[in-house]
Order: structure tokens, then sequence, then C-alpha cells
């Protein structure tokens, strides 16, 4: 019975949260904290900080850890599941589609006007972590940092996972 | 080998996406199409439009559907694993033993650092996308095209995933026709 209810507890975040992990956090807050009371609105905003204080999805942390607490390691798994499997079969599906046909003109024209649609977003994504930084660590590390990685990564070809490394090591010693 | 590497793929970006899901999506692209070579440019892209139209985690769909693309089920679940695993039990450890970490300065710090990064990321990829967007319809209808999305997501709050689900209609909807110039130059224009 907690099973299902884990699993039900993070399906229906899954399902219903469009923008990805971070757009399911106030539906998962509902059924975690409103619906099943598995923990208080003081207990799920410390398990949120710590889980953005971490890396990866954000969603799946949640999924997991809440479905650990509730359930030991088959309701972290169970939790995870139902926040990924839904969503992920579908897409296997619709892109096995076009896969399938992605010799065809319709589909190539697809891929070409999605386009512009994918840059604005990611654009918008990339504002969005601007403006949160600028605001924690002011416009000088802004600048800084922006403009050390930039040349890192983009001219002289570091990867990025040692240009994250070094920003971490950076932001402890320095911005801590 | 191949699920070795997809693990390692999936597992750094899991590691590395500080953020969130969107987060991770440059290092994604780092991984799959620059470094392992999995996929182009067009198919991420493609992957990066349906993954924001449906609903759900998106660093999870992309690297269960990679995972499959690669080397089918057992590579979708070694994927999906990797993204997630690592940091999940972090999680649980750190809640477990001692739940103030988050206070800490340096976590703050680590955490604000990084930021930076991932933006100049997202930014490089936007351009990217910007770039082959030009390359396949020329500068005019991308920037027209850019910016009614852009009105659309940031003044009329319409969600992207019904944008793109509209752009995806649109041109599956249309009736198939030869590919003469004169269709070009009427597109362009419509």
């Amino acid at each position: 019975m907690i099973y299902w209810q884990i699993f039900l507890a993070f399906f229906i975040p899954g399902i219903l949260g469009y923008g990805g992990g971070p757009a399911s956090i106030p539906l998962v807050e509902n059924e975690v904290v409103k619906r099943y009371d598995w923990m208080t609105i003081q207990e799920f905003s410390e398990v949120l900080a710590l889980g953005n204080a971490l890396p990866g999805p954000i969603a799946t942390k949640m999924a997991g850890y809440i479905g650990y607490e509730q359930g030991g390691v088959p309701g972290a798994f169970i939790g995870v599941f139902g926040a990924v499997a839904p969503s992920l079969i579908v897409m296997i599906f619709l892109l096995g589609l076009l896969y399938k046909y992605k010799d065809s003109p319709k589909v190539q024209r697809m891929t070409l006007y999605v386009r512009p649609a994918i840059a604005i977003l990611l654009g918008l994504m990339a504002w969005q972590f601007f403006a949160e930084a600028q605001m924690q660590i002011g416009w000088l590390q802004l600048i800084l940092i922006t403009g050390s990685s930039f040349l890192l990564i983009e001219r002289m070809k570091v990867h990025p996972a040692f240009v994250i490394l070094l920003s971490l090591v950076y932001g402890a010693v320095f911005l801590g | 080998m191949t699920q070795w590497h997809l693990f390692l793929a999936f597992f750094r970006v899991g590691m590395l996406g500080y953020g969130g899901g969107p987060a991770s999506i440059p290092l994604v692209h780092k991984e799959v199409v620059d470094k392992y070579q999995w996929m182009d440019d067009n198919e991420f892209g493609d992957l990066l439009a349906l993954a924001n139209t449906l609903p759900g985690p998106i660093a999870t769909k992309m690297a269960g559907y990679i995972g499959y693309r690669v080397s089918g089920w057992f590579g979708l679940v070694n994927a999906v694993l990797a993204t997630i695993i690592p940091t999940i039990f972090l999680m649980i450890i750190l809640l477990t033993s001692l739940s103030t970490i988050q206070d800490a300065g340096w976590v703050q710090g680590m955490t604000s650092a990084v930021m930076p990064v991932v933006a100049v990321m997202l930014a490089v990829l936007t351009w990217q996308f910007f770039h082959k967007a030009k390359q396949g319809m020329g500068w005019a209808q991308t920037l027209a095209m850019s910016v009614v999305i852009f009105l659309l997501l940031t003044y009329l709050n319409l969600h992207p995933g019904i944008i793109i689900g509209l752009l995806l209609l649109a041109t599956v909807g249309r009736k198939e026709h030869p590919h003469s110039r004169k269709e070009e130059k009427k597109e362009e224009e419509g």
C-alpha cells in the first residue's frame, strides 16, 4: 500500500509537471505534505534546500529521498520510477517514430522549425542563471567567472567538467 | 565498453549538473554530441524539443532516450541510473546524518559560483541553435520566429511545451508537396 502511494505521489507530479523537474516541485509538495502527510512543510523545504545544494536533477533526488524515507530502498526505486518512467516511455515511442521517418521532408522541416524555439528556451534559461548569480554574488564576481569560464570552455577547449570543478573550488574558497 | 561509456557520460552529467535538470542540458550535449558522437546536432535538437514538450523531469528523459538509442533497454536503465543514483545516494547520506550542510557558507559559495558557468554553457548552446536555424532557413525567418516565440513565452506566459507542440503540429499536419524554389519562397513568407 505504501509503495502504491509512493508511486502515485511521484507519478502525478511527473505527468503534470511541464518544464522539467524544477516545475514539478510544488506538485511534489502538494502530494507529500498535503495529501499523504509524510512530512511537514518545514521538513520539505529542508529537503529541497539540500537538493538544490547538490548536483543532478532535482525531481528525482526528491523522489529518491522521500521514497527512501517512507519505504526504504524499494521505496526509493519506486519513487524514482514513478517520476521518470511514464514520460520517458512516451518519449521513446515518439522519438522512435521520428527516427524512423527522419529522411522524410516533413520530419526534416520539423527539426528545422523547432530550432529557434529551442534556442530561445535555452537563452531564457541562460538569462535566469545569470540573473540569479548576479543577485547572489554581484556584478564583479559574475563578470569574472563568466569571462574566465567562457575563455576556458570555448577558446581553450577545456572540458566543462574541469571548469565546473574549478568554479566549485573557487566558490567554496572565495565566496563562502 | 559502450555501457561503460554511457555510464561515465551520464555519471558526469549527474554529478556536474548544478541547478537541476535544465542545467545539465549543455553537459549532455557535450558528452553525447561532442565527445562520444552518439547523435548529431539535428537529432539532439529534436530530442530537446520533445523532452521539453512532454511533462516530467528533463534530464532523465534525455538520459533514458539516449541510453536506449545507444544500446537498447539496458542502456536506458544504465544511463538513467548513472544520472540519478549518485546524487540520491549523497542526499540520503547527508540528510540522515547531518542536515545542516546546506547552511554552510562554503556550500552556498559553491552553488553560486557554478551558476555563471552553467549560464555560459547554456548561452553557447543557444548560439549554436540560432546558427543552425540560420543555416536552414536564413536570418530573416530565424529572427522573425525567435521574436514571436520570445514574446509568446515571456509576455503571454505561454508554456514552452505548447509552443513546441504547435510548431510540431504545424509541420506534420502540412500537406506534402515537392520542394520547388517557389514553395520555399512561400514558406518563408508564411
